[in-house]
This record gives C-alpha cells, structure tokens and sequence, in this order.
C-alpha cells in the first residue's frame, strides 16, 4: 500500500517554512515524522540528558505540528527528542505536549518510546557478550560501563511500529536512529523495503535533498517499488544530484547504511526527475542480518574544566606567540607544582593559540602573522575546584609574562572579568558499540496515556 | 600547481558520528572529476591528517563527480583535546592541498 510521509524539518528546533508545511498538509500525508536529535553537536547533551535545542522554539514549532496532526487525524511522531533521547529528554517533551494539548484543548492518546539504557542491563549483557566493539570503539569494562552518566539505544523501525500499533495519536521517542520514524509506517503497510529505509534517509535531514535546505518541508511518497521525493517550499526543487548527493552526508560509506536488523544498499540505486521538483528512486536494496543488534551511546565524566582568555596585539609578542606560549606553559606548570603540588598526571593545561592553530593543531600547513591572537588556556582537572585555583593561579602570568628576562612586563588583553570562566564538567563519548537483543523490545519501554 | 579549492565546485567535511569524519569533494564536472581523482590519493589524505593510510576509506562517485574519503576521527569529538566539534573546518586541508595541474 502508498505511503506518504510528510516530514517538516530535519530536526525540530531548527525551524520550517510555514507555508511549505501548510502545503505539505494539503497533501494529505499518513503520517507526519520528525527527528529531535543528534550527536552532532557533542556530548554535553546526552551526559546531561538535556536539549541543545531552546524550549521556546521546540514548544512554538511543536505547536504547529500539533495544529497539523490534529487536522488531518493522522499519527506524529518525533524521534531522539530533546537531542539526545534519554528518558529525561522524553519527559522534557512530554510535559511541552501536556501544556501545548491544555493550550490548544486537544485530547491525545501518546506514546512514549524509552531508549535509556539501565546500568543492571548493560553489565548482564557484557558479561554474555552480547556488547560488541564497532570501528574504532574504546575499550570497555564493567568498571568504566558503570562510570557512564548516560547511556542509550538507539531504536528502529519495529519499536516505532509497536509504538504505532498502539493506535497513538503522537509518538514521543527517546533515541532513535535518523531514518526510524520515518521507516516505521511504510514497512509496516509491506512498501518495498530497500525503497522505505533509502527515503528515509534522504528524508531525515528535511530539504537538505533539495535545493533549499533550510525551507525544511518535504513529502516522500513510497510504495512496492520505490520512493518518490518533492519539496513543499515554492521555490525549491529536488533533482537527482540534490537527492542522490544526500547519501554522501555524515554518513562514513555513501552506499551502505547499517540499521537495527540489517542494512541498506544504494550501489545499484537509480535516480529519475519526473519533473522540476520531484524524483523517483529504484534499485535500492535491503539486506537483512543474521543477529538483531542496536546501536548504543554512552557519555561519561572526562574531568571538570576551566578556561581562561587572553588576547596578545602587541606585534612583539604577536610574531613570537609559539615561543611566548611554550615558555609560558614550563613556568606556570612549575608554579602549578611548587604552589598546589601538582604534577603532569593530575591535570591537563592546554594553551590554544586562536589565529595561527587552534582550529588544526599540529597539522595545521599555513604559516603566516596575524594583527592579533587569542590565547585559550584550558585546564581539565579531576574536580571543578582543582581545576579553578589552577585558573586562578596560571591568570597573573597570562595576563604579565614577559618573552626575555630583560623587557618590561607586559599587560595583554583580557576580555572579562574574571578572565578565568568554569565550565563545569566534560562530558565524553564513552561507548562506539552495539547490543544484541534476542527481540526489538528487550531493550526499551513503550507507555502509553490520554491527555 | 593549483589549490583543490580552485579546481572544485566544493569541498566540505563533517563528523560522520562521534567516530568519524568523513570529506566529499565535488568536483562540479567530469574532467575536474578524473583530475582530482587521479591526484588526491588515499596518501595524501593519510598525509594531510597524520593519520596511517590503511584507515582511509575512499570511494569516486562518478555519477556524481564526487571523491569522498572517510577516516576515524583522529581525536573523538568532544574529548578534552578536540578542537573542532563538528569536523567541518577540516576541509580546508584538503581545499588548500595543491596539485600539479
């Protein structure tokens, strides 16, 4: 059976072209999906089990596609809410619901989707290896499982359709892969599998496939033998190059795309411009695998961090950056173990210089003096006190060191005050793994109410 | 000698997960497409990044004009030592790369 999947942004948060979405609605999707999250923007979120993205804007463009859903009395769903998926993310989204549903006097049967993953479960489950190692992993034990703040998976296609099956009216679900909420109605209807998981993907970024990314809205139609794309903004179009292009996009291989379950393959896909705004894709290919497996993602506490700032103009010091910094580093590494009896081992102090390297590092190819450069000092250390008195220690010399012995003490730039700034704990990525469930729902909850 | 910049229609790059980064240089036509792919080898890339050659992964996307090379990242993203969360900014080594032309 058709399918048609209206998809109104790449993530929510990041806004839509309401007039797109209002021609999207008009025509008369099954469904509406939407992706909440992403590691893209680091680990503070999922180590905090927070949104990167502001209230304000999820709650105003929730709204709308509360609007819409309830128009067309069809189910919305959103996957990875909150960023990160946890179920504090889940609730975070739950309670804008509530007040958007008291708001607009809707009532709505929900269901939640629980992606967070509880430390008894991970442990039992590394102990019978069934947590194995993707390419590079950090290596992992029981200690340093238990060490993670947060840890989720990351659900398919068969959590989205149980979550569906229900017969909710919304789906709220923590972690999901990109392509899940968006799979879960077309494979469930029997759409050519290989063709359901492809637009997928080409629909998980919204228009980013077209030729205005950032209008957001696109319809993808599937059904026995393929998927066929369009935009909803009025002046964008999707071509063949636009939409195969995507394939190329945060993804490590262009062709091949693992999913809980199995994978897809585009090598043999073919890309056809039915006219100026819409294309039909043929030819991909799914594959399925032997052994269930979802994909986890953990964060841990690496250390706690303060920073401090300087900027050097003064073309002295701005011309010899590298040998200022380098000497600057020795001497106050030595105060650092001559007042705090600190050695190399108990903390980290890096000196980032912003206009010859900070970006690159050591394999940074150019070489040239700029007007000026910021000095970046970040000291990471196992407590957030620890890691403040070093700031507060290391600031005089920031702010005083002299290049030669024999000059006058100068006085940088400091853009505030204190020129030193606590950045409270950082969080890391602890886990490139996946989980072996003997059925799809062993590691998640789905709960179900009316509001 | 020529900038890769200089030649392509583009060339960006971003994380492909917390692991990876991956770069897609669109050469904008065939020609640019068999110049580029001829000169920007899996090497210089490894070279580029000091990372070891056997974790580049490349691929040539003719239908698309299109070299892309993916590597581990070599600093994951958000550790203590990352310097670009996104991985985007690491294009410009490649882009600045000059080739004989």
């Amino acid at each position: 059976m058709a399918t048609r999947v209206l998809v109104p942004s790449g993530v929510l948060g990041l806004g839509f072209d309401a007039q797109a979405l209002a021609r999207g609605v008009a025509m008369g999707p099954d469904i509406i999906c939407i992706d909440g999250g992403s590691t893209d923007s680091g680990p503070f979120s999922l180590g905090t089990g927070t949104s990167k993205y502001s209230r304000a804007a999820t709650k105003a463009e929730w709204r709308q596609l509360m609007v819409a859903r309830a128009a067309l009395g069809v189910p919305l769903v959103i996957g990875s809410c909150g960023t990160c998926g946890t179920d504090s993310t889940v609730e975070w989204m739950l309670k804008i619901t509530r007040e958007l549903a008291a708001e607009l006097g809707q009532t709505i049967k929900i269901a939640t989707v629980l992606s967070s993953q509880p430390g008894d479960r991970l442990q039992k489950a590394l102990a019978a290896g069934r947590i194995t190692p993707l390419q590079p992993a950090p290596e992992i034990s029981p200690a340093s499982l238990a060490a993670c703040v947060n840890v989720v998976a990351l659900a398919g296609a068969e959590q989205i359709s149980q979550a569906l099956e229900t017969g909710a009216d919304i789906v709220l679900a923590g972690r999901t892969t990109d392509t899940a909420t968006v799979a879960a109605l077309p494979l469930m209807r029997g759409d050519h599998a290989g063709a359901v998981w492809h637009g997928a993907k080409i629909a998980e970024c919204g228009a980013l496939c077209s030729t205005n990314p950032i209008s957001g809205v696109i319809v993808v139609d599937f059904d026995d033998s393929g998927f066929t794309v369009q935009p909803m903004a009025a002046d964008a179009r999707c071509t063949p190059h636009s939409v195969s292009a995507h394939m190329l996009y945060e993804n490590s291989d262009p062709f091949i795309l693992y999913e809980p379950g199995g994978h897809l393959d585009v090598t043999a896909a073919t890309y056809e411009a039915l006219d100026d705004c819409r294309v039909r894709v043929t030819g991909s290919r799914w594959v399925p695998s032997d052994r269930y497996t979802v994909k986890l993602e953990g964060a841990r506490i690496g250390g706690y961090q303060t920073t401090i700032m300087a900027v050097l103009r003064d073309a002295h010091y701005v011309a010899n950056a590298r040998a200022w910094v380098d000497k600057l580093h020795s001497f106050v590494s030595a105060e650092i173990d001559k007042s705090m009896g600190l050695g190399a081992e108990d903390y980290d102090l890096e000196f980032r210089l912003i206009g010859i390297d900070a970006t690159l590092g050591a394999i940074e190819t150019k070489r040239a003096v700029p007007t000026e450069v910021g000095v970046l000092g970040i000291i990471t250390a196992g407590d957030q006190e620890t890691a403040s008195e070093i700031g507060k220690l290391i600031n005089p010399f920031v702010l005083h060191y002299p290049l030669t012995a024999d000059e006058e003490l100068p006085t940088f730039a400091f853009p505030y005050s204190p020129a030193q700034s606590e950045r409270g704990a950082l969080y890391e990525f602890a886990l490139n793994h996946v989980l072996e469930l003997a059925s799809p729902m062993d590691a998640f909850d789905i709960r179900v109410q009316v509001i | 000698m020529a900038k890769v910049a200089d030649l392509v229609f583009k060339v960006r790059s971003k994380n492909a997960g917390p692991f990876w980064v991956t770069i897609d240089v669109f050469c904008g036509d065939a020609t640019v497409f068999h110049e580029i792919a001829g000169a920007l080898t899996s090497q210089i890339v490894a070279g580029l990044f000091a990372q070891p050659v056997e974790t580049i992964k490349r691929f040539e996307i003719a239908a698309l004009n299109v070299v892309k090379f993916s590597l581990p990242r070599p600093v994951v993203q958000g550790d203590r030592f990352d310097r670009d969360m996104h991985g985007a900014q690491w294009a410009v080594l490649l882009a600045e790369y000059e080739i004989a032309s």
